[in-house]
């Protein structure tokens, strides 16, 4: 049995297949409408993140399996005092799979230790987002038809940015990636991630205050919220948020061919007359989520491609 | 000045840093020791530091830990002792994975709130370690 915890816990191989499955789900949904009959997923939300929860829940449903859950952690043993480690036994003999989300980071990975079913990742605190992960590199794929020799820029948020830290580290193990990151000084990309995943790989990158003169540079371009509640002072989150944003404008300076993600919700990042620009992204990676999640579920519950007849890589 | 019969067969765990002793008895597991006798000495006069912690192991010295040292404090000196005479010294190493010596101080954590949960480090590629919850850094002091 295995969990999705950490984004490096498929390899790049593993990762490919996961995208490929998604693909032929996207292509033709309903031969996958049965695929997870009689199988629950359990949805443990210890802090309410309605679009991650829904999307999770869109993506059982769509298999045809059931959800079961608590989508806060005011409604569930956690306000009593119970562990992690006692909730994920037992979930365990309620449910199939669990995807949990917690304020506390490292929640899952100590859940996976108790649990006898895969627990997913779906967000732990500042720390990793893992299936966000994977619907943004199925994104980047779609958009450029590759994951290699791509420029990419993350702009905003990338000291508490969990998705920023997450997708460096999994497409740092592609070839020919060269990263731009684009933060005030008091947001820059923590170092751990540039001393042990980019310099031994020697992965070029570059640190730099200015969108402007990044944008005609890039394939992609990862915009980033900057969030209220990664801060304990709430003076150093004012004089911040607004440190970078994305207009219609700015675009002029991009190329027509890049595209602009964003894990969402969005506040004031990318102003609304960008949406209707072909670059874009942002909704197609809300869709992309759902596809990958399916993918995801069918393969940690050993589930075969009616397509195929076979698991993407075994569990 | 108190002291402390020389050692036949055993290890000296020298230049302690004062007043760390205790804490590196608990943490070696040295009353777990079934049959060695050890001694603790505690802000023994030094030339180099002007106070020091020494422990005194006469026995067997097999099941010990040395490499817990190594991250605790880089300075101390292991002595090995045979029949009187200085057998061999110990570098320590540091330790892979770390097992509730030190504690994540990330209030974000995981380990900050769920009960009975280990506090487990391990070592980096860098020489750092890291919480394999959070991630968090440790940096281990000079």
């Amino acid at each position: 049995m295995r969990h999705l915890i950490d984004p490096l816990d498929f390899t790049m191989e593993e990762s490919l297949r996961l995208m490929d499955l998604a693909d032929r789900i996207r292509q033709d949904p309903t031969a996958y409408q049965d695929v997870a009959a009689r199988k629950k997923l359990a949805t443990l939300f210890y802090e309410p993140s309605t679009r991650t929860r829904l999307s999770f829940e869109a993506a059982m449903l769509n298999l045809g399996g059931k959800v079961l859950g608590f989508p806060d952690a005011g409604v569930s043993s956690a306000s009593k005092g119970e562990t992690v480690a006692d909730t994920i036994r037992v979930i365990s003999c309620y449910a199939d799979i669990a995807a949990m989300r917690h304020p506390k980071e490292g929640a899952p990975l100590r859940a996976s230790r108790y649990s006898r079913i895969p627990v997913i990742n779906a967000g732990d605190g500042g720390h990793s987002h893992p299936t966000q992960t994977l619907l943004d590199m199925l994104t980047i794929r779609r958009r450029k038809g590759r994951l290699d020799n791509l420029t990419i820029g993350f702009c905003g948020d990338l000291k508490f940015g969990r998705t920023v830290h997450s997708l460096i580290k999994s497409l740092a193990r592609c070839e020919g990636m060269k990263f731009i990151l684009i933060s005030p000084e008091e947001l820059r990309v923590p170092d751990y991630i540039i001393h042990e995943f980019l310099e031994p790989k020697n992965i070029p990158f570059m640190e730099v205050r200015s969108l402007e003169d990044a944008l005609p540079d890039l394939d992609i371009l990862y915009m980033t919220r900057v969030q209220k509640e990664r801060f304990f002072n709430e003076e150093d989150y004012v004089r911040l948020k607004n440190s970078y944003i994305l207009t219609e404008a700015k675009l002029g300076l991009a190329r027509e061919d890049m595209a602009v993600l964003h894990p969402l919700p969005r506040v004031n990042e990318i102003t609304l007359d960008v949406d209707n620009d072909p670059r874009a992204a942002y909704f197609e990676q809300v869709q992309n989520g759902v596809y990958i999640r399916m993918a995801l579920i069918m393969t940690l519950l050993g589930l075969k491609d009616p397509l195929t007849g076979e698991v993407a890589f075994e569990c | 000045m108190l002291k402390v019969d020389e050692i036949q067969n055993g290890v000296v765990i020298d230049h302690i840093t004062a007043g760390t002793g205790m804490a590196l008895y608990h943490l070696m597991e040295l009353e777990k020791l079934p049959d060695a006798s050890v001694a603790l000495l505690q802000n023994v006069r030094s030339q180099k530091s002007g106070k020091k912690d020494i422990i005194k192991i006469e026995g067997d010295i097999s099941k010990i830990n040395f490499d817990v040292l190594g991250y605790l404090d880089p300075q101390i000196s292991i002595t090995c002792i045979e029949n009187g005479h200085i057998a061999k010294k110990i570098r320590p190493d540091l330790p892979k994975r770390l097992v509730n010596v030190i504690k994540c101080k990330n209030p974000r954590c995981i380990t900050a709130i769920e009960e009975g949960c280990d506090h487990i480090f391990e070592l980096t590629p860098s020489g750092r370690y890291r919480c394999v919850y959070c991630e968090e850094e440790f940096r281990v002091k000079p």
